[in-house]
């Protein structure tokens, strides 16, 4: 006889069950979000206790914010009457009109405004670029590397500064700013520090003396000194130094400068992948006959560059915003921008301060947060048996 | 050797010794070369040197380097501002980067010799001021005796408060703060009675208030910043237009030449306003550039009065008063020397 069969006869006891039960779901307390509730926030007294300590402090956190970002906020106006309190009467939280009037300004800087389709074509390529060497699926990424890193810099300088012989009016870069200036310093800074670095690491792991030796001194040199001192050194005392008529593009400096400063860091990061691949890696490729080159290149800094890819990411982030830096030297960046606009006395009110370093938050967040994500993704893709 | 000059005038730079920019060209004649003015200016101060919406810099300061460029090119727009730090400006003067230094700097003694700066025309008398309380019922400044005042720790304000205070025998108490911006909400949230900061500077934080109303300057200067617009030493005739581009736009505005009538001043029989508009005598000349230097000034930037109004006067959300920045005429401080 078997359990579950209804063929199960009637005996004498009658207690005998004719068949199964219906099945039941587990006890309320036991399953769902109840059960998760009780078993996670508030299984003990002290975790009770710091679960409403928790709640208590979103609840001083969260509403007030959505209140000021999203609720009382302002969206339209034309003036500094749209976002007071008194004129309102109401509750004013962040005035939005003041970030939308401003909008293009954050966006291009001085950059004129007929010629701002430039920038936008700049933008439209380069993500187009990105794209398309960022995302596994797309194919030909032989020809992607050389559009983003050769077809896509040409024609975008030449875009941005202008070239009188096709026609494009010439724009200086002291009338860039904004988001341009931001994404220019920090791709730049990204694209030419990480081949960089990973040179300056090779040398100073290199057998060869006098190539080891300038590795450790520019590493050490520039690691040693803030990115300000770097700065004020490329925009106050180079002038002072070099011959009158002769001298570099403001801009360009400042580019120079945090390329090279994100080069040392970046060294230094792929220096910790290169130490963290074993001996046996080398001692293969050497005796499959591979020669240096090609041992580093098919062999160790694939291994390498995959073991820092956090590190990697890292320093970038930090990169990207160690560029608001460039406003202590008169450069405008998207923060500094931002900050330019706080003095407009037609906006002047008691909360454009407070939008405008809200708006700046949640531009710098998403990108950030989209270069952590799309690391931890690919971190994941990569992970083939070397995870730790 | 040239890197030795080079380092030497460097050193003498450190050490805030004059450094005289030997050049063969002069400035004008290197700015008609160019094509451009090369204006040093802060990185944002309420109308004295902002961007707009555009992202075109506006401002009294700003004017000042467009009447500069009008006067040279006809066209206001001929400006290449360069923004710069409090630190920064002086360097980027001395070393050549910037033609023209607008950046509400006051003119002192030890800038004008031991920096190597000539001051040219001062477009705008500032001092520092007192903001009140409108309930506090106090119209002047000698009525503080026993107020604590909100000030910014270690700048020149907090030494001419003290002074202030001392010379007029009141009794004050002062509470400082690190940043501007500490020291305003500070006074807003009531923690003193006054805030002190220079006048147009009160002028521009009391509009961040809740309630600008309720607050009030009180009349009374208690230091002196004249802000002038500066050159290098050394190169006379760059200094000459500098300064008489200033002056030709108070000529202006003491002649009742504005932008709206200066094609009818042209028609004028006063001899003042024919050497004014250059239809008689040759004083554009003199300063190397076109006979009709002044019609183009007011022609695109306007009077004296004119761009006051429009950048920091009631024209403006700053609401400032004429007040020292009037014309001698109408008891200011704005005196021009005469053009013949």
């Amino acid at each position: 006889m078997t359990i579950g069969d209804n063929q199960t006869p009637m005996m004498n006891g009658a207690y005998l069950g004719s068949g199964d039960l219906p099945q039941r779901p587990p006890p309320v307390m036991s399953r769902g979000a109840i059960a998760w509730v009780r078993e996670n926030l508030f299984s003990s007294i002290p975790n009770t206790i710091m679960t409403l300590l928790g709640i208590w402090i979103l609840w001083q956190i969260v509403p007030p914010t959505l209140d000021f970002l999203i609720f009382d906020a302002v969206w339209d106006g034309t003036g500094r009457d749209a976002c007071l309190e008194s004129v309102r009467k109401a509750p004013v939280g962040a005035c939005w009109a003041f970030a939308k009037v401003r909008l293009g300004y954050f966006f291009y800087g001085q950059y004129p405004i007929d010629e701002r389709w430039r920038v936008d074509t700049v933008w439209v390529m380069g993500a187009i670029g990105v794209i398309w060497l960022l995302w596994p699926r797309v194919p030909y990424k032989n020809w992607g590397s050389l559009y983003f890193f050769l077809i896509f810099p040409v024609i975008a300088f030449f875009l941005l500064v202008g070239t009188p012989t096709f026609g494009l009016q010439k724009v200086p870069t002291n009338l860039w700013g904004g988001v341009l200036v931001t994404l220019v310093l920090s791709t730049v800074g990204i694209v030419f520090s990480l081949p960089l670095g990973v040179l300056l690491a090779l040398g100073r792991r290199s057998q060869l003396p006098l190539i080891r030796l300038f590795a450790v001194i520019f590493i050490e040199f520039v690691r040693g000194v803030p990115l300000i001192t770097v700065l004020f050194m490329a925009n106050v005392m180079l002038p002072l130094f070099l011959p009158d008529g002769w001298r570099p593009d403001s801009l360009l400096r400042v580019l120079v400068g945090i390329a090279l400063f994100a080069a040392a860091y970046m060294a230094e990061v792929v220096r910790g992948g290169l130490q963290a691949i074993g001996r046996g890696q080398y001692e293969g490729a050497q005796s499959l006959g591979l020669g240096y080159w090609q041992m580093m290149v098919l062999i160790i800094l694939p291994q390498a560059l995959k073991i820092v890819i956090p590190n990697i990411v890292n320093t970038f982030i930090g990169l990207f915003k160690d560029t608001t830096l460039v406003s202590i030297v008169g450069i405008f960046d998207f923060l500094k921008t931002i900050e330019a606009s706080f003095v407009d006395p037609r906006w002047a009110t008691p909360v454009t301060r407070a939008t405008g370093y809200a708006f700046a938050a949640i531009f710098y967040f998403i990108f950030c947060w989209g270069m952590s994500q799309y690391s931890q993704w690919m971190e994941r893709k990569l992970a083939t048996g070397h995870k730790r | 050797m040239n890197i030795f000059l080079k380092a030497a005038a460097f050193g003498a730079a450190a050490l805030g010794l004059s450094v005289t920019a030997a050049s063969a060209q002069g400035v004008l004649q290197k700015t008609k070369d160019r094509g451009q003015v090369v204006c040093g200016t802060g990185l944002g101060i309420a109308g004295f040197g902002m961007p707009d919406e555009k992202g075109v810099w506006k401002g009294i300061d700003i004017d000042y380097c467009r009447a500069i460029a009008a006067a040279i090119f006809n066209d206001p727009m001929k400006v290449k501002t360069v923004s710069l730090t409090a630190k920064d400006r002086f360097t980027a003067l001395q070393s050549g980067e910037i033609d023209v230094l607008v950046r509400t700097t006051t003119w002192t003694m030890s800038r004008d010799t031991s920096l190597g700066l000539n001051f040219a025309g001062i477009n705008y008398y500032d001092g520092q001021g007192f903001m009140v309380r409108k309930s506090m019922n106090i119209k002047s400044a000698l009525e503080l005796n026993g107020a604590s005042v909100c000030t910014q720790q270690g700048t020149t304000t907090e030494l001419n408060l003290a002074d202030y205070f001392r010379a007029n025998k009141m009794k004050y108490e002062v509470v400082a703060f690190v940043t501007n911006d500490e020291t305003i909400k500070a006074y807003e949230a009531g923690r003193c009675d006054v805030f002190t900061t220079d006048a147009s500077g009160l002028f521009a934080e009391r509009l961040k208030f809740q309630k600008p109303d309720d607050h009030m300057i009180l009349p009374e200067i208690i230091s002196k910043e004249p802000l002038a617009a500066s050159v290098r030493h050394g190169d006379d005739q760059w200094f000459d237009l500098v300064k008489w581009v200033h002056f030709a736009m108070l000529n202006a505005e003491e002649l009742g030449v504005t932008q709206a009538n200066v094609d009818q001043m042209l028609k004028s029989d006063n001899p003042e306003i024919k050497r004014l508009l250059g239809t008689e005598g040759k004083f554009g000349e003199m300063i190397g550039v076109p006979n009709d230097w002044v019609v183009r000034i007011v022609k695109h930037v306007g009077n004296y009065g004119e761009v006051f109004e429009r950048n920091v006067g009631m024209g403006s959300p700053l609401k400032i008063e004429r007040g020292k920045n009037n014309l001698w005429t109408k008891g200011g401080l704005q005196y021009a020397p005469p053009i013949r």
